[in-house]
């Protein structure tokens, strides 16, 4: 793990007395896509900001490609999960925006040029002269993602991008962004609830307990074959005790380990578990 | 036909309010029992039975005539309504302007640092409740000038909507509009003018209209106290006339300025307006 290409190293970030959590440790690869978690309230968002340099922890760093880094940078681009767009800036203004802050000596055509060009990838050429306003969730959101990816970040964060969204709509984004971010293209974390979104999207998942004090209690490896799509996904071997594993996690262990560190715990050894792994896995449920 | 209802009905209420008028000021009769010396005073009016109130009629044909030549001067206290009305619009503008110079980077200033505007939000507090014709005579004392005091005071009433307004907006953009400027380490003055001013734009809007409907209804009194020009000293100069006709008139025009005035931020405003 030390060789990761981003390496969240013994973070820790408390409010008040209660610590949010504390010594949490893991890595990301370059071209992977990783997914955390967990139940609401028990950091997620925190991990995030912290990623992106918003909020700085109160212990442990962050390092990327062999360099600690504090404060965001425009090689970590975010969606926010209430897609954050300006609404006095069109849909194209918003991408240009951001653009502009990449390329400062580009010029405004080719600006222009470059923002039309991201709106297209995510199907919104039409809509370009739209304010935010004027634009359904899915839509704003794919104006978020357009704004991302134009960017060319050498990490994409995400929280919760789809959670807003009515579920025929997220399982449209689900696959867009499948195509655009998914196998190895684009080093990616995403933070969300929701099992298949992870399953479809993620090399490795991250499963956080509840919190205060919350924990990474393991990473799954994601074995199933890309491209994956959603329509096929559940027709795949494994996919059942995938699902079966993470939804047993949320439903019960994330509850039972919350605060629970086994002894002699430390957050840099985070047990990485492979679906081969899982019935073992089952047995060290605490009573 | 709902959209010309209301319309429709300003007119009849307009038409009922004149008719009423024309009627109630016409046919009083002459003032019995009067004393010799306040009829006297009082002229024509009083003696031939006809009303010190004037008609619509009289105010309209006032009216009328005002707008045929509406900047003729002949000397300091006959000058044509449009050169009184374009003093009084001067100071209201420059005053208003000179406090959204100092109160918009201010309040920019307020807004961002919560230190600065906890420190001078107990001077606003005080500050703000002030009349603005209180400052008149500190500012005649220390400025001199009536003109330019009478645009100090316009200034001193303008400028404090607009600051609290300007601090409110800027402290009420959205934490995650600032994120988002901040993972594409936008600049600070970038920052200020493309995310914090266009975000904050509506509710400082606000505070303008505010402000410019306060000054111009600051500028009349001033003007009564300082004198020599304005439509504030041109209602009180035909008061000193007892022309009752001028003064309605010049009191209905500032009703239609003032109207102007706020229709005029109120259409800025709608520019610079986002939904979400
Ligand atoms: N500004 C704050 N002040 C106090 N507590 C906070 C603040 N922000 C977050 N928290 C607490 O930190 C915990 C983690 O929050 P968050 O990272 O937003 O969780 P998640 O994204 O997993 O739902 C929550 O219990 C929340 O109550
Ligand atoms: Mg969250």
């Amino acid at each position: 793990m030390a060789h990761s290409w981003l390496s969240v190293e013994a973070i820790a970030r408390s409010y008040g007395a209660r610590p949010v959590f504390r010594d949490l440790s893991f890595g990301i690869d370059r071209g992977e896509f990783a997914c955390l978690i967990g139940h609401s309230g028990c950091g997620k968002t925190t991990i995030l900001n912290i990623l992106a340099g918003l909020e700085a922890p109160d212990a442990g760093v962050l390092v990327m490609d062999g360099h600690e880094t504090a404060g965001p940078s425009l090689d970590r681009a975010v969606i926010f999960q209430s897609h954050a767009l300006y609404p006095w800036l069109t849909a194209l203004g918003n991408v240009a925006f951001a653009l502009r802050s990449r390329h400062p000596t580009w010029s405004r055509t080719q600006i222009e040029i470059q923002a039309r060009a991201a709106l297209a990838t995510v199907g919104l050429k039409d809509a370009a002269t739209q304010k935010p306003a004027e634009l359904s969730g899915g839509m704003k959101q794919r104006v978020g993602i357009a704004r991302a990816l134009s960017l060319e970040p050498a990490l994409l964060l995400m929280d919760e991008p789809f959670s807003a969204l009515d579920a025929l709509t997220r399982g449209t984004l689900q696959d867009e962004v499948s195509g655009l971010v998914g196998g190895g293209r684009q080093t990616a974390f995403m933070i969300t609830h929701d099992v298949d979104e992870a399953i479809l999207l993620a090399d490795r998942i991250l499963l956080m307990t509840n919190g205060p004090d919350a924990w990474l209690a393991e990473i799954v490896i994601n074995t199933l074959p890309r491209p994956r799509d959603r329509a096929n996904l559940h027709r795949q071997p494994g996919y059942y005790p995938l699902r079966n594993h993470i939804v047993d996690f949320l439903v019960t262990r994330s509850r039972l380990l919350a605060g629970q560190q086994p002894p002699g715990w430390t957050g840099r050894d985070v047990p990485e578990i492979r679906p081969s792994d899982f019935h073992e896995q089952r047995e060290r449920v605490p009573a | 036909m709902t959209r010309f209802a209301a319309p429709f009905l300003s007119i009849v209420l307009l038409a009922l309010l004149l008719g009423v008028w024309q009627i109630s000021v016409h046919d009083t009769q002459p003032a019995a029992g009067m004393d010799p010396e306040y009829a006297k005073l009082m002229g024509l009016q009083a003696t031939a039975g006809k009303s010190a109130i004037p008609t619509p009629l009289d105010v309209a044909a006032k009216l009328v005539q005002a707008i045929r030549d509406p900047f003729y001067d002949h000397g300091p206290n006959d000058k044509g309504i449009g050169i009184q009305l374009a003093y009084s619009l001067g100071r209201v503008l420059l005053g208003f302007g000179l406090a959204m110079i100092v109160a918009v980077p201010l309040g920019f200033l307020i807004g961002m640092s919560p230190l600065m505007g906890a420190a001078l939000n107990p001077f606003i507090q005080v500050l703000k409740p002030i009349s603005p014709l209180a400052w008149m005579p500190l500012a005649l004392y220390t400025i001199k000038d009536s003109d330019q005091s009478a645009i100090f005071v316009i200034f001193i009433c303008s400028v404090w909507p607009m600051l609290v307004n300007t601090a409110f907006g800027v402290s009420g953009v959205r934490r995650e509009w600032l994120n988002v400027a901040r993972t594409l380490e936008v600049g600070p003055l970038r920052r200020a003018l493309r995310v914090i001013l266009p975000a904050a734009a509506p509710t400082i809007f606000t505070g303008m209209r505010i402000s410019i409907g306060i000054a111009w209804l600051v500028i009349v009194a001033a003007e009564m106290l300082v004198g020599g020009t304005g439509i504030g000293y041109f209602v009180w100069n035909q008061w000193n006339n007892l022309s009752l006709a001028d003064i309605l008139m010049g009191i209905l025009l500032i009703g239609v300025v003032g109207m102007a005035l706020d229709r005029a931020l109120a259409a800025a405003a709608t520019s610079v307006a986002w939904r979400e």
